[in-house]
This record gives C-alpha cells, structure tokens and sequence, in this order.
C-alpha cells in the first residue's frame, strides 16, 4: 500500500513538473505554429495546432515588409560594439579599484554604483536633447555610446579579480612585467569565465532593447530589430499575428539557441545581477 | 624566490612610502584606468540626471531658443492632474500586484524545484527562459495570446467551461493582463535567485529541527523564510524598481489606454516629451520617479549594509 501511495506521489509530482514547463514553454511553441500558418487558419475559432501546410513564406513576408537586412546589420553592429567597447573600458577599470588605493578611489567607485540605480527610462529626455545637440540622434552612436562603459560589469569583474592570489601578480612583477601586461596576461586568462559570462549577459541585453533605439531612431538607418518589428504590428490595415509571429520568430531564435548551449553561464550571468 | 607577505591591500605606510618613490607615471596609472569608464558614466549617467533637474524648473518645448524659468510649477501643474494621478495610481497598483504576485509565487515554486535532479534542474531553466527572450516579443506574442476573439488564453478558458476575458480591450482588466504577462516573465528569474537563497541556508539547522520533529510547517516559518528573507527583501526591492520603469509591454500592447487604464509613470514622461513636447513638465514628472527611485536604492543598500552584521 506503502508503494502506491508513492508511485502516486511521484506521478503527480510528474504532472506538477510538466504543466509547469507547459505554462512556460506553450507561448514560446504557440508563436513557432502561428509563424508558419496561413491567414485563416489563425483567425479560426478553436485554434489549430498543427497547420495543414507549412507556410514558410511568412518568413519570406515579414523579412521584405521592411528593410530587416539593415535592422539586422544595425543590431550586429550595435550589440557588438557595445560588448567590444565595454570590455575596454571595464577590464582596466575593474582592475585598478581592485589592485591599487588611490585618491579618490572610493567617490570613482561611488559614481559607478550610483550609475546602477540609473535607468536608461529615467535620462532618456536629457540625453535625447544632448545629443540633438551634438548632431548624433538617429545614428549607431547615440545607441552605443551611453553603454560603453557597465557598472555592474566593473563591479562583478572587480570581484574576481580581487580574489586572485596576491603571490601571482608579485611572480609575475619579479618577471619584469609591467601592470599592463600583468593585466592581461594574468588577470583577464584567470577570470575569462566571469568575463565570458558577463559578455553573454551584454550581449542579450543589448540585442533585445527595446526603448533606447526607438527614443534614439527616427529612422531605418540605425534602427535595430526590436524597433523594426513592431512595425509588422500595423500591416496593411488588420493584424496579420502569423507575419508578425514570423518576424519575432527572427529576434526570439538566436537568443533561445545561445540560450540552450550556455544555459548554465547566462543563468549565471542574470542571476548575478539580481544577487549583486 | 623571495618571500611575499600574502595580503591584498597595502598598509598605510606603505602607501605613502610608494607615494614618495613611486614614478608619476605609476601615480596617475590608475586615474588613466579608470578613465574611459568614468568619462562614459559622467557624461552619460550623471550629467543628463542634473540637466533633469534643471529643466524641470523651465517651460519649453524644444523648438524656442528660449527656456522659461517657472520654479516649481511644473510640479504644481503634476499635483493637480487627475490624469497623473491616476498614472501614479495605475503604476502602485501595478508594481504591488506584480511584486506581490510574482515574490508569492516564486517562493512556493522555488521550494518545490529545489532539488539536484537533471529533471528539476531542465524545469528551471524552462521557467527561466522568458526572461531572457526581448519584451517586444513577450508583448507581442501575448497580444496574441490575449486576441478576445481569436486569442489561445480565451479558448483555454472556454475548454474549462468560464467564459472568454477582454484582456486588454477594457479598462477593467487591461492593467491587470500587464501584471500577468510581467509575472509570467519574471517568475523564472526570481525562483532562481531563491533558490540560490536557500542552498545557502546550513543543512544543520534542518538537521536539528528533524531532531525536535518540527512540523513541515513550523520548519518551513521558523527556519526557512527567516534564512532566505534577506534574499525575499533584495528581490523586493528590484522588482519595485523594475516595474516603476515598465514601458515595453504598456508601449506595445495598449499605449496607456484604453482611457488612460495603463498608462505608468515612464510611459506618461515619454508622452510629454516626444508626443507633446512639454520638456520641463515631463523632466519634471522625471524628477519624481527619480526620487522614488532614489528611496528604493537607499532601501537597498541599507539592507544591504544590515545583512553584512548577519554574516
């Protein structure tokens, strides 16, 4: 009897765990089947899960309703730049608050702490009026520039390398090398799995914004996907949710394939922003 | 080799020793290190938070080459909105719900999938997994989701024989399908945090109230939520924040309506600045969620400060 009350247990335990992944997995799987239906089958009450053909063309549809190459191109460019330029300016900087005092050092970390309680929603305006001024609005240096430089990426790398052993860098400084290879040759080797994990956390973050290229863009021109899909919103009068699910599919798709070969690091990565 | 005394920072007399035989060039290295992302973090970050201020005390809209000082009436003009009023109803009705909701239920689903199976393991990477897809795609698939005529989440009602929902189409139920689609979204990233929250918790306090054969319940309040309530409160605290600047889902699925129901505090910035070009009385509402901002961080780091003496 013993038994069967534990099968029972576990069986529902079973279920529990399976309409949890469902409530979470079912959006993600319902965008996928309407991606590839046709008109009606998505205005068809109930709903159809598997469509009668595969209409791949709503990709071919969604891609040629706007310039998607340039929108692509741009968040290449944008994502990658940011990530590029905020590896050179956090790996010094994270360096010397961890390796030296100097006058200052505490008000320079301050300020860096303080920007993590900025958000982006909150100095849009001024930053908007800004570079207005300085004749860069609509271009991929409004997007980058304000995110060259990531507070918490200094303060998550500062961390790690406050924990490499003193006797390292002392062996290394025996060894005639000066502090910035000593930077890296020894420091960046050791932490490269806090820096890979925080590269995947940049990257997605920027890849996915949303409000700072539609504050920042007018145009195409240095528009990126997040912005350049809601356009697929207002196609030709009525919601056409299969295009539109198509386009998203294109924004949604890279990330949940990075997502699943380096679950552990991005989980890591986000994770770390939440405990600080 | 040499001996080296194994510490992390320098004692005070040799700081000042170095300072008198250290090169110049070895004093202003870590000033040239930290540059580049001091320059991005001032030009960027602190400065545009001053200019804030600044024009939030000035009438213009932009296209004058003049600013009009006004004081503070930009901040009366605020108080005595209705329609800021209700914004700033809708954006604490919004942020407890959400908070509430999502803290609730990741607790309860962060002791249940706290355990080192591949199984449980594979579960929190699923529940995970929307916090990392673009909230443009999350408002727009639950746009779809929410369609009343079409949508998936009215069919699933009507199989359990309760009638279809408006969703976002009225008033009355279009800032609470936000809240939904928020918790949805931030449930996966919560349990994770946790359950990392009570991994830490020492096996020996279980260890003894299994000896004193305390009831789950009583083992539950006496030593878990009291372990991981540090944890709850630091989740509080950035949940707060993160829905008082919630803009994706409001921009995407209904602009702030239908009349006004959803519009938040950012949205409402943006509309005064971009669509109304009212500078100073958007910089002004600014100011406001600056200083809401500004309470929840000290909140933060006082926490903060606190749990150092735990430890």
């Amino acid at each position: 009897m013993l038994n069967v009350g534990r099968l029972l247990l576990k069986t529902m335990r079973m279920i529990g765990l399976i309409l949890l992944v469902l409530v979470f997995a079912t959006p993600f799987l319902w965008m996928a089947v309407t991606s590839v239906k046709s008109l009606t089958e998505t205005l068809t009450f109930p709903p159809i899960w598997i469509p009668e053909t595969i209409m791949w063309k709503n990709f071919v549809a969604a891609w040629e309703s706007g310039p998607f190459l340039r929108y692509l191109v741009n968040s290449v460019i944008v994502s990658g730049s940011i990530l590029v330029l905020q590896l050179f300016t956090i790996i010094p900087a994270a360096y010397a608050f961890a390796r030296y005092r100097f006058r200052g050092d505490k008000l320079l970390f301050g300020i860096t702490m303080v920007t993590l309680m900025i958000p982006a929603q909150l100095i849009f305006l001024p930053l908007y009026l800004q570079f207005s001024e300085w004749n860069i609005l609509d271009t991929h240096l409004a997007l980058i520039l304000p995110f060259a430089a990531n507070a918490f990426g200094i303060f998550m790398l500062r961390q790690s390398f406050k924990q490499v052993p003193e006797e390292l860098i002392e062996a290394a400084r025996l060894d005639q090398a000066g502090e910035w290879k000593i930077m890296y040759k020894v420091m960046v080797p050791i932490a490269k799995p806090v820096i890979i994990t925080f590269a995947l956390f940049s990257f997605i973050t920027s890849w996915n914004d949303y409000f700072w290229p539609l504050v920042m863009t007018t145009s195409e021109t240095a528009r990126t996907l997040p912005v350049g899909i809601t356009a697929l919103m207002n196609v030709e009068g009525g919601v056409a949710y299969n295009i539109m699910m198509a386009g998203n599919m294109l924004l949604v798709v890279p990330v949940l394939i990075i997502f699943f070969f380096a679950q552990r690091q991005i989980i890591r990565a986000f994770v770390y922003t939440g405990e600080k | 080799m040499p001996k080296v005394p194994l510490r992390l920072v320098a004692t005070e007399a040799e700081v000042k020793g170095w300072a008198t035989t250290m090169s110049i060039w070895a004093r202003i290295r870590p000033y040239i290190m930290v540059a580049p992302a001091m320059i991005v973090f001032l030009l960027f970050f602190i400065y545009p938070i001053g200019y804030m201020i600044y024009l939030s005390f000035f009438e213009w809209d932009f296209i004058s080459p003049v600013k009009d000082f006004v004081g503070f009436d930009n901040f009366t003009g605020l108080a005595q909105s209705n329609e800021f009023h209700q914004v700033i109803q809708n954006t604490i009705i919004y942020t407890l719900l959400t908070v509430g909701v999502t803290t609730v239920i990741s607790l309860l689903l962060a002791i249940w999938l706290n355990k080192p199976s591949k199984a449980y393991s594979f579960v929190q990477g699923a529940i995970f997994s929307p916090h990392i897809i673009s909230l443009v795609s999350i408002a727009m698939l639950w746009m779809w989701l929410m369609d009343p005529q079409y949508g998936l989440l009215n069919w699933i009602l009507n199989v359990f024989g309760l009638p279809g929902s408006e969703w976002l189409a009225s008033p009355d139920t279009a800032l609470l399908s936000l809240v939904l689609v928020s918790v949805w979204q931030g449930i996966g990233f919560n349990t994770l945090i946790i359950i990392a929250g009570l991994q830490s918790i020492p096996p020996h306090l279980y260890e003894a109230a299994e000896l004193d054969q305390s009831s789950r319940w009583t083992t539950f309040y006496k030593i878990t939520l009291p372990m991981v309530s540090p944890t709850l409160f630091f989740l509080i605290i950035i949940n707060l924040i993160s829905s008082f600047k919630v803009f994706e889902t409001i921009d995407i699925m209904t602009q702030g309506g239908p009349v006004n129901a959803t519009n938040t505090i950012v949205y409402y910035i943006y509309e005064y600045g971009f669509r109304y070009f009212q500078l100073g009385y958007a910089s002004s509402a600014g100011v406001i969620l600056l200083i809401v901002l500004t309470i929840f961080t000290a909140l933060y780091f006082w926490v903060a400060g606190r749990r150092v003496h735990y430890q």
